[in-house]
Protein backbone atom coordinates (compact mmCIF):
# COMPACT_ATOMS: atom_id res chain seq x y z
CA UNK A 1 0.00 0.00 0.00
CA UNK A 2 2.88 2.50 0.72
CA UNK A 3 4.64 1.27 -2.29
CA UNK A 4 1.33 2.45 -3.92
CA UNK A 5 1.50 5.81 -3.20
CA UNK A 6 5.03 6.70 -2.91
CA UNK A 7 4.58 5.91 -6.69
CA UNK A 8 1.52 7.76 -7.38
CA UNK A 9 3.46 11.01 -5.23
CA UNK A 10 6.64 10.75 -7.42
CA UNK A 11 4.31 10.87 -10.45
CA UNK A 12 2.54 13.61 -8.74
CA UNK A 13 5.94 15.46 -8.02
CA UNK A 14 7.01 15.11 -11.57
CA UNK A 15 3.42 16.33 -12.75
CA UNK A 16 3.66 18.94 -10.95
CA UNK A 17 6.69 20.43 -11.23
CA UNK A 18 6.09 20.36 -14.86
CA UNK A 19 3.44 23.53 -14.96
CA UNK A 20 6.94 25.39 -13.14
CA UNK A 21 9.70 24.32 -16.10
CA UNK A 22 7.73 26.06 -18.63
CA UNK A 23 6.51 29.75 -18.42
CA UNK A 24 2.67 28.23 -18.49
CA UNK A 25 2.49 28.08 -14.72
CA UNK A 26 3.06 31.78 -14.39
CA UNK A 27 1.07 32.71 -17.28
CA UNK A 28 -1.52 30.79 -15.97
CA UNK A 29 -1.59 32.33 -12.67
CA UNK A 30 -1.23 35.79 -13.70
CA UNK A 31 -4.79 35.20 -16.21
CA UNK A 32 -6.43 33.74 -13.82
CA UNK A 33 -5.55 36.41 -10.89
CA UNK A 34 -6.54 38.91 -13.33
CA UNK A 35 -10.00 37.70 -15.01
CA UNK A 36 -11.05 36.72 -12.05
CA UNK A 37 -10.44 39.98 -10.25
CA UNK A 38 -11.01 41.61 -13.24
CA UNK A 39 -14.49 40.43 -13.51
CA UNK A 40 -15.78 40.88 -9.69
CA UNK A 41 -14.67 44.36 -9.92
CA UNK A 42 -15.62 45.67 -13.24
CA UNK A 43 -18.38 43.08 -14.13
CA UNK A 44 -19.34 41.97 -11.18
CA UNK A 45 -19.55 45.42 -9.83
CA UNK A 46 -17.95 44.70 -6.02
CA UNK A 47 -17.79 48.27 -4.75
CA UNK A 48 -21.39 49.12 -6.03
CA UNK A 49 -23.27 46.01 -5.11
CA UNK A 50 -22.29 47.34 -1.48
CA UNK A 51 -22.49 43.94 -0.06
CA UNK A 52 -19.98 42.39 2.29
CA UNK A 53 -19.87 39.07 0.24
CA UNK A 54 -18.23 37.29 -1.97
CA UNK A 55 -20.92 36.83 -4.58
CA UNK A 56 -19.29 38.85 -7.55
CA UNK A 57 -16.62 37.16 -7.17
CA UNK A 58 -17.74 33.10 -7.19
CA UNK A 59 -20.39 33.71 -9.48
CA UNK A 60 -17.73 33.78 -12.61
CA UNK A 61 -16.01 30.89 -12.01
CA UNK A 62 -17.75 28.14 -13.75
CA UNK A 63 -17.03 30.43 -16.73
CA UNK A 64 -13.37 31.07 -15.89
CA UNK A 65 -12.89 27.13 -15.63
CA UNK A 66 -14.70 26.50 -18.71
CA UNK A 67 -12.07 27.82 -20.44
CA UNK A 68 -9.06 27.36 -17.83
CA UNK A 69 -8.87 24.47 -16.72
CA UNK A 70 -8.78 22.29 -20.71
CA UNK A 71 -5.98 24.95 -20.79
CA UNK A 72 -4.26 23.12 -17.94
CA UNK A 73 -5.49 19.43 -18.19
CA UNK A 74 -5.00 19.45 -22.10
CA UNK A 75 -1.47 18.35 -21.92
CA UNK A 76 -2.17 15.25 -19.27
CA UNK A 77 -2.26 12.74 -22.01
CA UNK A 78 -2.43 14.64 -25.28
CA UNK A 79 1.33 15.25 -24.79
CA UNK A 80 2.92 11.82 -23.23
CA UNK A 81 1.13 10.51 -26.78
CA UNK A 82 2.31 12.96 -28.66
CA UNK A 83 6.19 12.40 -27.58
CA UNK A 84 5.87 8.76 -27.28
CA UNK A 85 6.88 8.94 -23.20
CA UNK A 86 3.41 7.30 -22.98
CA UNK A 87 5.21 3.76 -24.06
CA UNK A 88 8.10 4.82 -21.19
CA UNK A 89 5.70 5.02 -18.60
CA UNK A 90 3.68 2.29 -19.19
CA UNK A 91 6.24 -0.28 -19.25
CA UNK A 92 7.69 1.11 -15.84
CA UNK A 93 6.33 -0.99 -12.93
CA UNK A 94 3.93 0.72 -12.26
CA UNK A 95 -0.53 0.84 -12.39
CA UNK A 96 -2.29 2.63 -14.75
CA UNK A 97 -4.24 3.97 -11.45
CA UNK A 98 -1.17 5.44 -10.13
CA UNK A 99 -0.77 7.12 -13.50
CA UNK A 100 -4.07 8.87 -13.66
CA UNK A 101 -4.14 9.77 -10.13
CA UNK A 102 -0.90 11.11 -10.39
CA UNK A 103 -1.47 13.35 -13.04
CA UNK A 104 -5.00 14.62 -12.19
CA UNK A 105 -3.82 15.67 -8.36
CA UNK A 106 -1.03 17.40 -10.00
CA UNK A 107 -3.40 19.78 -11.91
CA UNK A 108 -5.58 19.46 -9.14
CA UNK A 109 -3.36 20.79 -6.73
CA UNK A 110 -2.10 23.73 -9.16
CA UNK A 111 -5.68 24.95 -9.36
CA UNK A 112 -5.61 24.96 -5.95
CA UNK A 113 -2.18 26.84 -5.60
CA UNK A 114 -4.49 28.99 -7.99
CA UNK A 115 -7.37 29.36 -5.89
CA UNK A 116 -4.97 30.12 -3.08
CA UNK A 117 -3.78 33.49 -4.90
CA UNK A 118 -6.80 34.82 -4.46
CA UNK A 119 -7.17 35.25 -0.93
CA UNK A 120 -6.33 39.50 -1.46
CA UNK A 121 -10.38 39.49 -2.20
CA UNK A 122 -11.31 37.73 0.70
CA UNK A 123 -8.70 40.21 2.81
CA UNK A 124 -10.44 43.06 1.09
CA UNK A 125 -13.59 41.93 1.57
CA UNK A 126 -13.41 41.59 5.10
CA UNK A 127 -11.58 44.98 5.72
CA UNK A 128 -14.67 46.77 4.09
CA UNK A 129 -17.02 44.68 5.96
CA UNK A 130 -18.54 41.82 7.90
CA UNK A 131 -18.78 38.96 5.37
CA UNK A 132 -19.98 35.74 6.42
CA UNK A 133 -16.36 34.09 6.38
CA UNK A 134 -18.40 30.80 6.51
CA UNK A 135 -20.31 30.98 3.27
CA UNK A 136 -17.17 31.98 1.56
CA UNK A 137 -15.32 29.32 3.03
CA UNK A 138 -17.63 26.71 1.27
CA UNK A 139 -17.48 28.76 -2.16
CA UNK A 140 -13.73 28.32 -2.47
CA UNK A 141 -14.59 24.85 -1.44
CA UNK A 142 -17.06 24.48 -3.96
CA UNK A 143 -15.00 25.98 -6.16
CA UNK A 144 -12.38 23.58 -6.21
CA UNK A 145 -14.51 21.15 -6.16
CA UNK A 146 -15.80 22.13 -9.62
CA UNK A 147 -12.83 22.74 -10.95
CA UNK A 148 -11.50 19.01 -9.99
CA UNK A 149 -14.79 18.02 -12.24
CA UNK A 150 -13.81 20.13 -15.30
CA UNK A 151 -9.58 18.93 -14.95
CA UNK A 152 -11.11 15.38 -14.54
CA UNK A 153 -13.19 15.52 -17.87
CA UNK A 154 -10.24 16.95 -19.75
CA UNK A 155 -8.00 14.47 -18.28
CA UNK A 156 -10.19 11.95 -19.54
CA UNK A 157 -10.33 13.52 -23.01
CA UNK A 158 -7.12 14.25 -23.80
CA UNK A 159 -6.25 10.27 -23.75
CA UNK A 160 -8.00 10.16 -26.34
CA UNK A 161 -6.33 12.66 -29.15
CA UNK A 162 -2.06 13.35 -29.81
CA UNK A 163 -3.02 17.10 -30.27
CA UNK A 164 -2.83 19.40 -27.58
CA UNK A 165 -5.04 21.93 -29.49
CA UNK A 166 -7.87 19.45 -30.10
CA UNK A 167 -7.98 18.68 -26.61
CA UNK A 168 -8.35 21.78 -25.36
CA UNK A 169 -11.64 22.24 -27.83
CA UNK A 170 -13.46 18.83 -27.33
CA UNK A 171 -12.55 19.99 -23.61
CA UNK A 172 -13.99 22.96 -23.06
CA UNK A 173 -16.79 22.26 -25.41
CA UNK A 174 -17.79 19.39 -22.79
CA UNK A 175 -17.43 21.41 -19.75
CA UNK A 176 -19.60 23.72 -21.80
CA UNK A 177 -22.38 21.21 -21.85
CA UNK A 178 -21.67 20.14 -17.98
CA UNK A 179 -22.42 24.01 -17.17
CA UNK A 180 -25.37 24.39 -19.26
CA UNK A 181 -26.89 21.37 -19.04
CA UNK A 182 -29.70 22.84 -16.32
CA UNK A 183 -30.68 25.20 -19.13
CA UNK A 184 -33.40 25.94 -21.75
CA UNK A 185 -30.18 25.58 -24.70
CA UNK A 186 -29.49 22.03 -23.62
CA UNK A 187 -33.09 20.72 -22.17
CA UNK A 188 -35.33 21.55 -25.05
CA UNK A 189 -33.13 19.94 -27.54
CA UNK A 190 -33.84 16.79 -24.93
CA UNK A 191 -37.02 17.56 -23.85
CA UNK A 192 -38.92 16.67 -27.33
CA UNK A 193 -37.82 13.62 -28.01
CA UNK A 194 -36.91 12.10 -24.59
CA UNK A 195 -38.59 10.91 -21.59
CA UNK A 196 -38.87 13.29 -18.70
CA UNK A 197 -36.93 11.24 -16.16
CA UNK A 198 -33.99 11.46 -18.70
CA UNK A 199 -34.56 14.87 -19.51
CA UNK A 200 -34.53 15.91 -15.46
CA UNK A 201 -31.75 13.88 -14.75
CA UNK A 202 -29.58 15.77 -17.59
CA UNK A 203 -30.86 18.90 -16.05
CA UNK A 204 -29.38 17.91 -12.50
CA UNK A 205 -25.86 16.95 -13.76
CA UNK A 206 -25.64 20.96 -14.35
CA UNK A 207 -22.55 22.15 -12.98
CA UNK A 208 -24.08 26.01 -12.52
CA UNK A 209 -27.18 24.56 -10.05
CA UNK A 210 -24.60 22.98 -7.87
CA UNK A 211 -22.36 25.83 -7.89
CA UNK A 212 -25.26 27.73 -7.27
CA UNK A 213 -26.25 26.51 -4.14
CA UNK A 214 -22.21 26.26 -3.06
CA UNK A 215 -22.49 30.24 -3.12
CA UNK A 216 -25.30 30.53 -0.94
CA UNK A 217 -23.21 28.75 1.77
CA UNK A 218 -25.15 25.61 0.98
CA UNK A 219 -23.13 22.87 0.78
CA UNK A 220 -25.59 19.73 1.17
CA UNK A 221 -24.88 16.11 0.37
CA UNK A 222 -26.04 15.62 -2.73
CA UNK A 223 -24.04 18.37 -4.44
CA UNK A 224 -20.95 17.06 -2.22
CA UNK A 225 -21.54 13.35 -3.99
CA UNK A 226 -22.13 14.69 -7.38
CA UNK A 227 -19.22 16.73 -7.53
CA UNK A 228 -17.20 13.57 -6.36
CA UNK A 229 -19.17 11.03 -8.43
CA UNK A 230 -18.30 13.05 -11.15
CA UNK A 231 -14.83 12.90 -10.45
CA UNK A 232 -14.47 9.19 -9.65
CA UNK A 233 -16.41 8.37 -13.17
CA UNK A 234 -14.13 10.63 -15.11
CA UNK A 235 -11.11 9.14 -13.69
CA UNK A 236 -12.25 5.77 -13.98
CA UNK A 237 -13.15 5.92 -17.68
CA UNK A 238 -9.69 8.00 -18.04
CA UNK A 239 -8.01 4.59 -16.28
CA UNK A 240 -9.79 2.53 -19.58
CA UNK A 241 -9.31 4.66 -21.72
CA UNK A 242 -5.50 4.91 -21.60
CA UNK A 243 -5.54 1.06 -21.32
CA UNK A 244 -7.41 1.13 -24.45
CA UNK A 245 -5.64 3.73 -26.66
CA UNK A 246 -2.11 4.15 -25.49
CA UNK A 247 -0.26 2.72 -28.22
CA UNK A 248 -3.25 4.17 -31.21
CA UNK B 1 19.28 -19.31 -18.00
CA UNK B 2 16.30 -18.62 -19.87
CA UNK B 3 15.68 -14.43 -18.91
CA UNK B 4 12.78 -14.14 -21.18
CA UNK B 5 10.68 -16.77 -23.27
CA UNK B 6 7.62 -15.92 -26.21
CA UNK B 7 5.68 -18.12 -27.29
CA UNK B 8 3.13 -17.72 -30.63
CA UNK B 9 2.90 -13.89 -30.26
CA UNK B 10 0.60 -12.76 -32.47
CA UNK B 11 -0.74 -9.19 -33.18
CA UNK B 12 -3.43 -7.17 -35.63
CA UNK B 13 -4.11 -3.91 -36.00
CA UNK B 14 -7.28 -3.10 -37.67
CA UNK B 15 -7.25 -6.45 -39.91
CA UNK B 16 -3.40 -5.82 -40.68
CA UNK B 17 -1.38 -8.64 -38.88
CA UNK B 18 1.94 -6.88 -37.61
CA UNK B 19 2.93 -10.21 -36.31
CA UNK B 20 2.29 -13.08 -36.95
CA UNK B 21 3.05 -16.38 -34.73
CA UNK B 22 6.58 -14.99 -33.65
CA UNK B 23 8.73 -16.99 -30.50
CA UNK B 24 11.58 -16.26 -28.76
CA UNK B 25 13.83 -16.90 -25.92
CA UNK B 26 16.63 -14.85 -24.54
CA UNK B 27 19.43 -16.78 -22.14
CA UNK B 28 21.99 -14.77 -20.21
CA UNK B 29 24.70 -13.84 -21.75
CA UNK B 30 23.05 -13.55 -25.31
CA UNK B 31 22.69 -10.57 -27.49
CA UNK B 32 19.99 -11.15 -30.04
CA UNK B 33 19.91 -9.29 -32.91
CA UNK B 34 16.14 -8.24 -34.37
CA UNK B 35 16.68 -8.10 -37.94
CA UNK B 36 13.85 -7.69 -40.21
CA UNK B 37 13.02 -4.78 -43.26
CA UNK B 38 11.25 -1.64 -42.19
CA UNK B 39 7.28 -2.48 -41.38
CA UNK B 40 8.45 -6.13 -40.45
CA UNK B 41 7.08 -5.93 -37.10
CA UNK B 42 10.19 -5.72 -34.78
CA UNK B 43 9.05 -2.58 -32.94
CA UNK B 44 5.48 -4.22 -32.30
CA UNK B 45 7.14 -7.95 -31.00
CA UNK B 46 9.28 -5.58 -29.04
CA UNK B 47 6.22 -3.70 -27.58
CA UNK B 48 4.65 -6.97 -26.44
CA UNK B 49 7.92 -8.21 -24.65
CA UNK B 50 8.08 -5.22 -22.47
CA UNK B 51 4.42 -5.28 -22.03
CA UNK B 52 3.40 -1.97 -23.71
CA UNK B 53 1.09 -4.12 -25.92
CA UNK B 54 -0.91 -6.77 -25.15
CA UNK B 55 -1.15 -9.78 -27.56
CA UNK B 56 -3.93 -10.87 -29.23
CA UNK B 57 -2.32 -14.61 -28.56
CA UNK B 58 0.48 -16.03 -27.00
CA UNK B 59 1.98 -14.95 -23.93
CA UNK B 60 5.48 -13.59 -22.54
CA UNK B 61 7.38 -14.94 -19.51
CA UNK B 62 10.27 -12.90 -17.77
CA UNK B 63 12.11 -15.16 -15.80
CA UNK B 64 9.20 -17.77 -15.30
CA UNK B 65 6.87 -14.96 -14.13
CA UNK B 66 3.82 -14.66 -16.82
CA UNK B 67 3.74 -10.83 -17.82
CA UNK B 68 0.13 -10.90 -18.28
CA UNK B 69 -0.67 -11.95 -14.66
CA UNK B 70 2.51 -10.60 -12.81
CA UNK B 71 3.05 -7.08 -15.05
CA UNK B 72 4.91 -5.16 -11.97
CA UNK B 73 6.97 -7.87 -11.44
CA UNK B 74 8.41 -8.61 -14.91
CA UNK B 75 8.69 -5.10 -15.74
CA UNK B 76 10.68 -4.43 -13.05
CA UNK B 77 13.01 -6.99 -14.24
CA UNK B 78 13.61 -5.69 -17.69
CA UNK B 79 14.71 -2.07 -19.27
CA UNK B 80 13.39 -0.70 -22.52
CA UNK B 81 14.64 1.92 -24.63
CA UNK B 82 11.38 2.41 -27.18
CA UNK B 83 11.86 3.81 -30.72
CA UNK B 84 13.02 6.91 -30.84
CA UNK B 85 14.10 7.44 -27.64
CA UNK B 86 11.27 9.63 -26.00
CA UNK B 87 11.65 11.46 -22.90
CA UNK B 88 10.48 14.48 -21.20
CA UNK B 89 11.91 16.62 -22.98
CA UNK B 90 11.40 19.81 -20.85
CA UNK B 91 13.11 17.71 -17.84
CA UNK B 92 16.78 18.53 -17.37
CA UNK B 93 19.13 14.60 -18.02
CA UNK B 94 19.61 14.59 -14.39
CA UNK B 95 16.21 15.41 -13.39
CA UNK B 96 15.11 12.63 -16.04
CA UNK B 97 16.97 10.10 -15.02
CA UNK B 98 16.33 11.08 -11.52
CA UNK B 99 12.53 10.75 -11.67
CA UNK B 100 12.90 6.92 -13.88
CA UNK B 101 15.20 5.83 -10.91
CA UNK B 102 12.46 6.53 -8.63
CA UNK B 103 9.97 5.27 -10.69
CA UNK B 104 12.04 2.25 -10.54
CA UNK B 105 12.49 1.60 -6.84
CA UNK B 106 15.83 3.19 -6.57
CA UNK B 107 16.18 5.29 -3.38
CA UNK B 108 18.80 7.56 -1.24
CA UNK B 109 22.51 6.24 -1.78
CA UNK B 110 21.57 3.38 -4.43
CA UNK B 111 20.28 5.91 -6.42
CA UNK B 112 23.12 8.66 -6.28
CA UNK B 113 25.72 5.73 -6.84
CA UNK B 114 23.74 4.90 -10.19
CA UNK B 115 23.36 7.99 -11.57
CA UNK B 116 26.78 8.61 -11.07
CA UNK B 117 27.88 5.47 -12.93
CA UNK B 118 25.18 6.40 -16.10
CA UNK B 119 26.65 9.83 -16.12
CA UNK B 120 30.55 8.14 -15.99
CA UNK B 121 29.61 5.13 -18.43
CA UNK B 122 27.45 6.85 -20.75
CA UNK B 123 29.11 10.01 -21.03
CA UNK B 124 26.24 12.27 -20.03
CA UNK B 125 28.29 14.14 -17.64
CA UNK B 126 28.92 17.50 -20.55
CA UNK B 127 25.17 17.35 -21.02
CA UNK B 128 23.83 16.53 -17.14
CA UNK B 129 21.95 19.80 -16.48
CA UNK B 130 20.74 20.62 -19.83
CA UNK B 131 16.94 19.83 -21.27
CA UNK B 132 16.66 17.28 -23.02
CA UNK B 133 15.15 19.25 -25.90
CA UNK B 134 18.69 21.38 -26.40
CA UNK B 135 20.37 17.92 -27.08
CA UNK B 136 21.76 16.72 -30.18
CA UNK B 137 20.28 13.16 -31.53
CA UNK B 138 23.21 11.26 -30.49
CA UNK B 139 22.74 12.77 -26.78
CA UNK B 140 18.92 11.79 -26.56
CA UNK B 141 19.67 8.38 -27.99
CA UNK B 142 22.46 8.12 -24.80
CA UNK B 143 19.92 9.49 -22.70
CA UNK B 144 17.41 6.75 -23.58
CA UNK B 145 20.05 4.03 -22.67
CA UNK B 146 21.07 5.50 -19.55
CA UNK B 147 17.61 5.22 -18.85
CA UNK B 148 17.09 1.99 -19.70
CA UNK B 149 20.07 1.10 -17.70
CA UNK B 150 19.40 3.07 -14.68
CA UNK B 151 18.18 -0.33 -12.54
CA UNK B 152 20.75 -2.50 -13.72
CA UNK B 153 17.79 -4.82 -15.44
CA UNK B 154 19.01 -8.26 -16.11
CA UNK B 155 16.97 -8.04 -19.43
CA UNK B 156 17.69 -5.49 -21.92
CA UNK B 157 15.11 -4.65 -25.05
CA UNK B 158 16.63 -1.68 -27.20
CA UNK B 159 15.04 -0.49 -30.13
CA UNK B 160 17.11 0.63 -32.51
CA UNK B 161 19.86 1.57 -30.32
CA UNK B 162 22.42 3.48 -32.43
CA UNK B 163 19.74 4.82 -34.98
CA UNK B 164 20.96 8.52 -35.80
CA UNK B 165 24.43 8.29 -33.95
CA UNK B 166 27.63 8.70 -35.60
CA UNK B 167 30.75 6.51 -36.24
CA UNK B 168 32.72 6.80 -33.13
CA UNK B 169 29.11 6.80 -31.20
CA UNK B 170 28.23 3.62 -32.87
CA UNK B 171 31.28 2.29 -32.25
CA UNK B 172 30.98 3.29 -28.39
CA UNK B 173 27.81 1.95 -28.20
CA UNK B 174 28.54 -1.35 -28.94
CA UNK B 175 31.62 -1.62 -26.69
CA UNK B 176 29.11 -0.49 -24.27
CA UNK B 177 26.42 -3.18 -25.72
CA UNK B 178 29.54 -6.07 -25.11
CA UNK B 179 31.32 -4.73 -22.04
CA UNK B 180 27.10 -5.15 -20.67
CA UNK B 181 26.21 -8.29 -21.96
CA UNK B 182 27.79 -11.05 -20.13
CA UNK B 183 25.43 -11.40 -16.89
CA UNK B 184 22.41 -9.76 -18.84
CA UNK B 185 20.43 -11.09 -21.81
CA UNK B 186 19.82 -8.18 -24.88
CA UNK B 187 17.95 -7.94 -27.18
CA UNK B 188 18.72 -5.04 -29.98
CA UNK B 189 16.44 -4.33 -32.99
CA UNK B 190 18.58 -3.02 -35.91
CA UNK B 191 18.99 -2.78 -39.97
CA UNK B 192 22.25 -2.04 -39.92
CA UNK B 193 23.94 -5.54 -40.69
CA UNK B 194 27.35 -4.71 -39.75
CA UNK B 195 25.98 -4.40 -36.11
CA UNK B 196 24.58 -7.84 -36.13
CA UNK B 197 28.31 -9.13 -37.21
CA UNK B 198 29.56 -6.60 -34.63
CA UNK B 199 28.02 -7.43 -31.16
CA UNK B 200 25.31 -10.44 -31.30
CA UNK B 201 25.99 -13.49 -30.80
CA UNK B 202 21.73 -14.38 -32.33
CA UNK B 203 20.45 -13.37 -35.45
CA UNK B 204 16.79 -13.20 -35.73
CA UNK B 205 15.02 -12.31 -39.03
CA UNK B 206 11.40 -11.11 -39.57
CA UNK B 207 9.74 -9.71 -42.41
CA UNK B 208 5.87 -9.12 -42.93
CA UNK B 209 5.32 -10.58 -38.84
CA UNK B 210 6.81 -13.77 -39.42
CA UNK B 211 10.28 -15.39 -37.96
CA UNK B 212 12.29 -16.41 -40.99
CA UNK B 213 15.64 -17.32 -39.10
CA UNK B 214 17.20 -17.64 -35.69
CA UNK B 215 20.43 -18.96 -35.49
CA UNK B 216 23.60 -18.61 -34.03
CA UNK B 217 25.04 -15.76 -35.71
CA UNK B 218 28.51 -17.53 -36.26
CA UNK B 219 26.98 -20.28 -37.79
CA UNK B 220 25.18 -18.28 -40.27
CA UNK B 221 28.20 -16.89 -41.40
CA UNK B 222 30.22 -20.04 -41.97
CA UNK B 223 27.88 -22.19 -42.58
CA UNK B 224 26.41 -20.03 -45.75
CA UNK B 225 30.16 -18.74 -46.30
CA UNK B 226 28.57 -15.46 -47.30
CA UNK B 227 28.19 -11.90 -45.80
CA UNK B 228 25.25 -11.68 -43.56
CA UNK B 229 23.39 -8.78 -45.76
CA UNK B 230 23.87 -11.69 -48.34
CA UNK B 231 21.85 -13.93 -46.04
CA UNK B 232 19.34 -11.02 -45.46
CA UNK B 233 18.32 -10.52 -48.87
CA UNK B 234 17.99 -14.03 -49.92
CA UNK B 235 15.70 -14.31 -46.63
CA UNK B 236 13.81 -11.82 -46.80
CA UNK B 237 13.12 -11.37 -50.47
CA UNK B 238 12.18 -15.30 -50.78
CA UNK B 239 9.08 -15.32 -49.13
CA UNK B 240 7.52 -12.15 -51.25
Amino acid sequence: MKEYFDKLLIIFVREFNGYFRTPLASIFLLVFLALSSGMSFFMGQFFQRGQADLNSFFVWHPWLFLILMPAIGMRLWAEERNSGTIELLITLPVTNSQLVLGKFFASWIFTLIALLLTTPIWISVNYLGEPDNGVIFISYVGSWLMAGCFLSLTSCLSTLTKNQVIAFIVSTISCFIMVMAGFGLILSSVRSWAPIWLTESIGSLSFLSHFKRIQYGVLDFTTLIFFVSMIILCLWINMQLVHLKKAD
Amino acid sequence: MTLLNAQNLKKTFDNIVAVDDISLSLDVGEVVGFLGPNGAGKSTTMKMLTGFLEPDEGSVFVKKLSLHDSPLKAKSLMGYLPEGAPAYSDMTVSSFLNFIGLMRGLKDNLLVNRLQEMSDQINLDSVWDQPIETLSKGYKRRVGIAQALIHDPEILVLDEPTDGLDPNQKFEMRNLIKSISKKKGIIISTHILEEVEAVCSRTIIIANGKLLLNKKTNELLTTKNKKLDDVFREITNKKK
